[in-house]
């Protein structure tokens, strides 16, 4: 059984200028121990449809109108606060893209991290604060006993990061999300820190799901990869099958428009016409139908479902990008 | 395309921003030391590189080489005009024929400005059109060069996705008929769908009037596909500069090589193989910059000459220009 189970989740938003629909149906199975990567543009529902499983989605104007999240047998949607409590920050927790406006600028970096292990744990301040000190020390902050007493100005925007990184590990969660953990940070930066989530993995054994819109990074320490476009998952794989042989016009228009470090250039990057569609419409049809190159007409009517191309491989498309023709 | 003469030459700008203290009695403490010291020429119909991570003075270099920060040291010349010594018509002259795009695609549209009076303003300052009829059909011809159609003029810059409005603020630069343009990080704040397009404009554009451009920027993938020459910033200095395949390929600069294997490939194959350079600690602050070379503290073959004397400026063949004493 997965650690965590999605079915068919759907998230919207009743705002004034209408409603948006920001996840549109998703599935998904986490394994323990995997790292699955969540890939896709801005806007595309990732960190929607994570916020959701957590309910995290304030209701108004959010509104989760179907589907399941079963974590551990245990179905999370419309739990109450107090049991969800009790999940989130000890079971599950979450690491944000932005470290300097996630942590609460006036209070120590030390309660902070204490913060959780006090309420899930039973845990005395005294025994919380050296917790927090060895938390801090692995994850490469030194002098952490003094540090604990610092506040986040302090801290440059990579230490904050693994400031985020202890605190979200505080109560050994089985499940990290990582939402864009290093998207503000520089690349040699991000360096460290993958580094360093690499090294917790192994050490933890707990499963991460990682969202990102950066391909270059997931090709480095994901395992299985979903794409999405528009709040619908477009295409599922194993990482190196992703990369070698992508399924979906999508993920494959996405690799063709990314230059390469490591190789110098042989010809025009070849661009995505258009932009991503309005939130705000009723999706109809298949969303990549109107920048898609192989478009066909049964594209416009029906939304294509994500079905079976190879050994745990789906793609939600009409047409076999291989040959060209219809399935 | 590129002839010999350049087009852009900076010798020596530096450019120390001042820290205050006092209400009443206010004096100087120190200086952030944003650009300090940097040498290098853009040929005619080249794109020059400049990259490096946050803080390390790429954006300010970028703007004092325009004059619009006034330069602490140095001189920079464009077209043949000296930017921080020109005045009125010379000045606005230079202007007219340098321009600037920039980073976020929000913050640098007016909002209470409509698509025409933005591209337009450019054509309003340099008195570049005769009638208001004039303006407008140059402001249609504009936004159909970048791609957008001429029935959006009369629209507000909030109507227009981030792609779109950097389509606006590229129409704005090509107003005054340019010949050579800062983009400082134009894609960085677009997805990756919408920065091929941009990028591939760009390239149009310079192919269609012969531009040059200084492109800011910490992508290095992107770097290596627009540029044809690449420098690499450090805590205000430059600490190598190259032909973008010799820079690539063969990095000299301890900075440049661990910067360069930090960038993911979108490979997994490749990644599970490569051997990474992870830096240890962080960028030192500029107003107290280490001894000698800047990046000896953090550089793994730093020697004991590298913490007292600052390395030469170089060239270590070819026109590979590299500061450091390996």
């Amino acid at each position: 059984m997965p650690l965590l189970r999605v079915q068919d989740l759907r998230t919207r938003f009743h705002i004034p200028e209408g409603t948006v629909h920001a996840v549109n149906g998703i599935s998904f199975d986490l394994q323990e121990c995997e790292t699955l990567a969540l890939v896709g543009e801005s806007g595309c529902g990732k960190s929607v449809s994570m916020l959701s499983i957590l309910q995290l989605i304030p209701q108004p104007p959010g509104d989760i109108y179907g589907g399941t999240a079963t974590y551990a047998g245990l179905e999370l949607l419309g739990l109450p606060e107090s049991d969800l409590e009790q999940i989130r920050g000890a079971e599950i927790s979450m690491i944000f893209q932005e470290p300097m406006t996630a942590l609460n600028p006036v209070l120590t970096v030390g309660r902070q991290i204490t913060e959780s292990l006090l309420t899930h744990t039973a845990m005395s301040r005294r025994e919380a604060r050296d917790r927090a000190a060895a938390l801090l020390e692995g994850v490469g902050i030194p002098d952490a006993v003094r540090r604990l007493r610092c506040y986040p100005h302090e801290f440059s925007g990579g230490q904050r990061q693994r400031v985020m990184i202890a605190m979200a590990l505080a109560c050994d969660p089985k499940v990290l999300i990582a939402d864009e953990p290093t998207t503000a940070l520089d690349v040699t930066i991000q360096a460290q820190i993958i580094e360093l989530m690499a090294a917790l993995r192994e050490r933890t054994g707990m499963a991460i799901i990682w969202i990102t819109h950066d391909l270059g990074v997931v090709a480095g320490l994901a395992q299985r990869v979903i794409v999405m476009y528009a709040g619908f998952i477009v295409e599922e794989a194993p990482v190196e099958d992703l990369y070698a042989d992508p399924r979906h016009p999508y993920t494959r228009a996405l690799l063709a428009a990314l230059p390469r470090v490591d190789r110098t250039r042989r010809e025009r990057l070849k661009s995505i016409p258009g932009a991503p569609p309005n939130l705000l419409v009723e999706p109809q049809g298949c969303p990549f139908a109107r920048r898609c190159e192989l478009v066909v007409e049964r594209c416009w009517a029906e939304n294509p479902v994500l079905t079976a191309v190879g050994p745990n491989h789906r793609a939600a498309c009409w047409i076999d990008v291989i040959t060209g023709v219809p399935r | 395309m590129n002839d010999s003469s350049p087009i852009v030459e900076v010798q020596g700008l530096v450019k120390h921003f001042p820290i205050t203290q006092g209400i009443v009695f206010r004096h100087v403490v120190g200086a952030v030391r944003a650009v300090d010291g940097i040498s290098f020429t853009i040929a005619r119909g080249e794109t020059l590189g400049l990259v490096g991570e946050s803080g390390c003075g790429k954006t300010t270099a970028g703007r004092t080489l325009l004059g619009l920060y006034p330069a602490t040291a140095g001189t920079v010349r464009i077209a043949g005009v000296a930017v921080h010594e020109a005045h009125g018509a010379e000045l606005l002259a230079m202007r007219r024929k340098a321009q600037m795009i920039f980073q976020d695609p929000f913050g640098s549209l007016n909002p209470r400005w409509t698509i025409s009076s933005i591209v337009g303003e450019p054509l309003r300052v340099h008195h570049l059109c005769q009638t208001e009829q004039e303006r407008v059909g140059r402001v249609k011809e504009l936004l159909g060069l970048v791609g957008l159609s001429a029935r959006l003029v009369n629209r507000f810059p909030h109507e227009f996705s981030g792609g779109q409005r950097q389509r606006i603020g590229i129409a704005r630069a090509l107003a005054s008929n340019p010949e050579f343009i800062v983009c400082d990080e134009p894609i960085s704040a677009l997805d990756v769908s919408i920065q091929a397009q941009v990028v591939n404009l760009l390239e149009d554009l310079q192919a269609r009037f012969n531009l040059t451009y200084l492109f800011i920027a910490h992508d290095l993938s992107m770097v290596r596909h627009i540029c044809s020459r690449v420098a690499v910033m450090y805590l205000g200095r430059l600490v190598e500069m190259a032909e973008k395949d010799e820079l690539y390929d063969n990095p000299l600069h301890p900075y440049t090589r661990a910067l360069l294997s930090a960038v993911p490939v979108p490979d997994p194959l490749v990644e599970r193989q490569r051997q990474r350079v992870v830096l240890q600690g962080d960028v030192p602050n500029p107003a107290h910059p280490p001894a000698g070379c800047y990046f000896s503290p953090r550089c793994a073959e730093a020697k004991a000459e590298c913490r007292t004397a600052a390395p030469p400026w170089r060239n270590a063949g070819g026109g590979h220009m590299v500061a450091c004493h390996q």
